[in-house]
């Protein structure tokens, strides 16, 4: 397994990048973590550092850090290895964006079916708190930070952020419309930071070490390490860290991959590459990487996989905008016609592969918008059709 | 005031800061369809129908609720827009019951008029069998799930404008509908019938229980002494309903009442009269108790015509109910009178006799059954159709409404004043009470222009007005000379519920308010044309202080059949025949 900053065996001393913090201006915090171009680990890359910059200058009585440990993409487990081992780090790193922003109050949203870390994170919490790295004055300092636990219910919607403040504001867990974003109107609409676990467990690296050690770390122009989780077909599942930019080959051969058919990099969400795509990069560059990296060799059937991840999507979507609610169920019908031979050509598949666009530039939110990935890449990479319609005039 | 330029289609326009896509394309002239954006709600943006390209944005962005920004390019309707936007309706369509000519929106469907203008006719997405009619009906309300689109209009409605939030989507995905607390139904939860989401529907989902068959048949029976009531706020609403202008639809929808079949043509606004004469002396006798017998009274009080007010009420803020009025609603009292004091005038038995009501209200269906409304000895009201069910008889019936003659309604209850009239708007029971009890205890009449109380009228939520006593009052009311009577008025549920939260903390001090369940008062009512929104309401309105302006008698008190119903039947104001035909009592409900 590979262990480079997160999962290294030697880490800081817990409290140490809290207390070098807590001799910065807040906004000299937030400053080094956008300088460190440290993009959002949860899937969708947003610049964390940007988050904190905006929320840091938002107006608002109050304001929130918020945990996503909401890890729901099929395929993903390595927030769950971080939360296990290094619930501590995890909450330095909240504490260090309640000093960024100017927020007293964190919350780790957990995922439904990690009840088990409940204890093991409470654990961390009081150990830290009976350090003062955690609770009123930290370190003497006069700034003061606690967190909660709050556990979500098991709906995927709900690691999408403003889903997730939905549901923690005790309502359904549907996607907010944007404007405004949380960093402005968050958690009960003031000022809030929503980041992914292992988003967090970086910053006392990047407070420590500084944005130009940590952007030394990528490769290609990307920053830091990433965790990937990878399963499958694979002789070494599990979680490694690589430098970010890594290309896809470099991961698979550490894991042990043989016979390759497909990779589905990013989850159900994410996309689908071929054998012989080994030099793509795990970059938002090109392949958005989640955490999720599952791999199918040639004895799988992509139309199976395929229509499993559909049925995913038809499950999991909120039924709130029409894109997402009806499209996800139509992409499942036509997988479903096309394994059962019901699709004679390209041409009648056409409107579905086009729903995924639609679904993509039209759905709410990132659940609708990526859903379709999969539909197009594994449609256009694994299924061959006759290009021109025979079905017309009809041969039964 | 300094405006925004944005560039729509190619075209440079210029728009006030703060609106959104849709607002500035709409008034630069630019159509952009939408579903699930109504102008009373909030803005959902689920539907995805509005959807628009703007430069620099990776996907296309909803227009209801993208906010404009300085420069901003933007396009309607370039090839990505239309073809997302058609393969929306197209998701939508797929999934909805389209029996167009079976559903009572048929012509008048926000979804069938996107259908048509998109020529929506070979839909790539019909993979499996479109939904069958899967229908709960409640006193007032029909749900019809196979037709909703799921854009949630309703649900914003009863929460937002409402408080009473008893309809949620449930489920999730494709699964996904809208629901009541543990499916019980409209009927089993605080439901108010008050009928506003049928009005904000785009499509046919939620529409009226319909009793058009009943009076058909009623109307067929020559056993049968079938008589109508009209409501206030149907006159303003019936020529819209039929296509035709809002204004002077009174003496033609008489008409056109006797033309159906009706043996005698009655009016609501006689009873509204009716109400304001016992509603009036009630607060005054309250008043008195309170002030010169120092018994406990419970005030304020309030107004008690509006049926969805009644049962939200009862549902929650129950420990309020002693500050109801006693009095029937002018629905009811009619009813009640129907079957007793115009049996014995026009010498029909009562038993022969069935009565219905034409209403903007989807409540008073609800209403007409409830078990204190027996009080002539038979069920006082048979039939509730609303403004939009009379409308379809007349295109029934064959009758073309704007070539029928204007004529009067039928004797003993068929006269009315100006303030009765105003019932429909809010305010106006207000206004027309003022009319009355003023003059009742001071000898003059309200010392307001033309005896229009402007403090009363108009949209604002709530609205409260002090009414001064002068120093010379009538003979018996001395004790409130000089005082100042202290009023309110909400409309919409959800101002009623805020200024009983203000009542129930002391916080306002009262002696008589106006409640109104529906925006706008009746003229906005769940039975009421659709579209119901601002502009119409306004038009209704402005038709019903006109009606006002045009009546010879404008105070209740002057109607000469109220005169002769309290001369020769009713004796006075709370008295003992009023007590038992015209007043009633309420039941706290449970909140879930």
């Amino acid at each position: 397994m590979e262990r480079k900053v997160l999962l290294a065996e030697n880490q800081p001393e817990l409290g140490s990048a809290l207390r070098k913090a807590l001799g910065m201006t807040p906004a000299d915090v937030a400053f080094e973590v956008r300088d460190a171009k440290l993009q959002g680990r949860g899937g969708a890359g947003f610049p964390a550092g940007v988050k904190w910059v905006l929320a840091g200058g938002a107006s608002g009585d109050r304001k929130y850090v918020v945990c996503n440990a909401d890890e729901g993409e099929p395929g993903t487990f390595k927030d769950r290895v971080l939360l296990e081992k290094y619930a501590d780090r995890l909450i330095e790193g909240m504490a260090l964006g309640g000093y960024a922003i100017g927020s007293d109050q964190g919350y780790i949203y957990l995922r439904a079916e990690y009840p088990y870390l409940v204890p093991v994170i409470e654990k961390a919490a009081a150990e830290m708190r009976r350090k003062n790295l955690l609770g009123a004055n930290i370190l003497g300092s006069g700034f003061s930070f606690d967190i909660e636990l709050r556990m979500g219910a098991g709906a995927y919607v709900c690691g999408e952020e403003t889903a997730l403040l939905e549901s923690m504001e005790g309502r359904r867990g549907e996607p907010r419309n944007k404007p405004p974003f949380p960093v402005n109107a968050g958690y009960l609409n003031k000022p809030t930071i929503v980041n992914n676990v292992e988003t967090f467990c970086a910053v006392p690296h990047i407070i420590l070490n500084g944005a130009e050690w940590f952007i030394g770390l990528g490769e290609g122009g990307d920053s830091g390490t990433k965790l990937f989780s990878i399963s499958g077909d694979v002789e070494r599942p599990g979680v490694y860290e690589l430098a970010m930019g890594s290309s896809i080959g470099e991961l698979l051969d550490l894991a042990g991959a043989r016979d390759v058919q497909a990779v589905q990099v990013g989850g159900a969400s994410g996309r689908t590459i071929k054998k012989g795509d080994s030099a793509r990069v795990l970059s938002f560059r090109d392949l958005p990487p989640g955490g999720s990296v599952i791999v199918f060799d040639s004895s799988r059937d992509m139309l199976e996989v395929l229509e499993n991840f559909m049925e995913f999507f038809v499950h999991e979507s909120c039924g709130q905008c029409t894109p997402c609610r009806e499209g996800n169920a139509r992409l499942l019908h036509a997988v479903t016609a096309l394994r059962e031979g019901d699709v004679c050509c390209q041409e009648c598949l056409q409107p579905f592969i086009d729903l995924c666009d639609v679904m993509a530039v039209s759905s709410k939110c990132g659940l609708g918008q990526t859903a379709g990935n999969c539909f197009r890449d594994m449609v256009g990479g694994f299924v061959e059709l006759p290009l021109e319609c025979n079905c017309e005039g009809g041969d039964s | 005031m300094p405006g925004i330029n944005l560039k729509v289609n190619g075209k440079d326009i210029m728009v006030r800061e703060g609106v959104t896509v849709l607002e500035a394309c709409r008034q630069s002239g630019i159509d952009i369809p939408t579903l699930c954006h109504h102008p009373d709600i909030s803005t959902a943006g689920n539907c995805r129908v509005c959807v628009v390209e703007v430069d620099g944005s990776r996907t296309l962005m909803p227009a209801c609720i993208t906010p404009i920004t300085p420069n901003m390019v933007v396009h309607t309707d370039s090839p990505k827009v239309r073809k997302s936007r058609k393969a929306v309706l197209e998701l939508i369509l797929a999934s909805h019951n389209s029996n167009c000519p079976e559903c009572v929106r048929n012509k008048n469907c926000e979804l069938q008029e996107l259908a048509e203008r998109y020529c929506l006719t070979d839909n790539p997405f019909q993979t499996m069998d479109k939904p069958e009619s899967f229908i709960e009906v409640s006193p007032g309300v029909v749900r019809d799930e196979s037709r909703c689109i799921m854009c949630t209009r309703c649900v914003r409605t009863c929460e937002e404008l409402q408080s009473v939030a008893v309809i949620k989507p449930m489920e999730r995905s494709n699964h996904v509908y809208i629901g009541t607390f543990q499916d019980m139904g409209l009927s089993e939860v605080p439901c108010t019938q008050c009928g506003q989401c049928i009005n904000r529907c785009p499509t046919g989902a939620l529409y009226e229980r319909s009793e058009i068959g009943e009076v058909l048949a009623a109307i067929e029976d020559p056993d049968k002494f079938v008589v109508v009531q009209t409501a206030p706020a149907v006159r303003v609403g019936i020529g819209e309903a039929l296509g035709l202008p809002t204004d002077h639809n009174t003496g033609q929808m008489a008409a056109a009442l006797r033309r159906l079949g009706f043996n005698r043509v009655l009016d609501t606004d006689f009873s509204a009269d009716l109400t304001i004469m016992e509603e009036g002396h009630e607060l005054l006798f309250r008043l008195k108790k309170a002030l010169v017998d120092k018994e406990p009274v419970a005030l304020p009080m309030f107004t008690s015509c509006s049926p969805g007010w009644i049962k939200f009420i009862e549902h929650k803020h129950s420990a309020l109910l002693p500050n109801l009025s006693s009095c029937k609603s002018p629905q009811q009292m009619f009813g009640a009178l129907a079957k007793t004091y115009l049996a014995e005038k026009e010498g029909v038995d009562p038993s022969k006799v069935v009565s219905v009501s034409i209403m903007p209200c989807t409540a008073k269906k609800f209403e007409k059954d409830r078990p204190e409304m027996r009080d002539s000895g038979y069920q006082d009201v048979d039939y509730v159709l609303t403004t939009r069910e009379l409308a379809r008889m007349i295109k029934m019936a064959g009758l073309r409404f704007d070539r029928l003659p204007e004529e009067p309604f039928d004797r003993f209850m068929g006269e009315s004043t100006g303030a009765a009239a105003i019932f429909g708007a809010t305010g106006g029971v207000m206004e027309a009470a003022l009319r009355t009890a003023y003059e009742v205890v001071t000898g003059s009449e309200v010392p307001f222009p033309g005896l229009n109380i402007c403090a009363v009228r108009g949209m604002e939520g709530i609205k409260e007005a002090d009414i001064p006593m002068p120093s010379k009052m009538a003979p018996g009311w001395e004790f409130l000379a000089g005082a100042t009577l202290k009023v309110a008025i909400a409309h919409g549920l959800a101002n009623a519920d805020k200024l009983m939260r203000m009542v129930e903390s002391g916080e306002a001090s009262y002696h008589f308010i106006e409640i109104m369940a529906c925006p706008g008062g009746c003229i906005g009512g769940g039975g009421q044309p659709i579209p119901t929104d601002m502009e119409h309401r306004l038009a209704r309105m402005k038709a019903i202080y006109a009606e006002d302006e045009r009546l010879p008698l404008r105070k209740s008190h002057e109607n000469p059949e109220i005169q002769m119903i309290y001369a020769e039947y009713l004796e006075k104001p709370l008295g003992h025949r009023s007590h038992k035909l015209l007043h009633t009592t309420y039941k706290a409900r449970g909140r879930t």
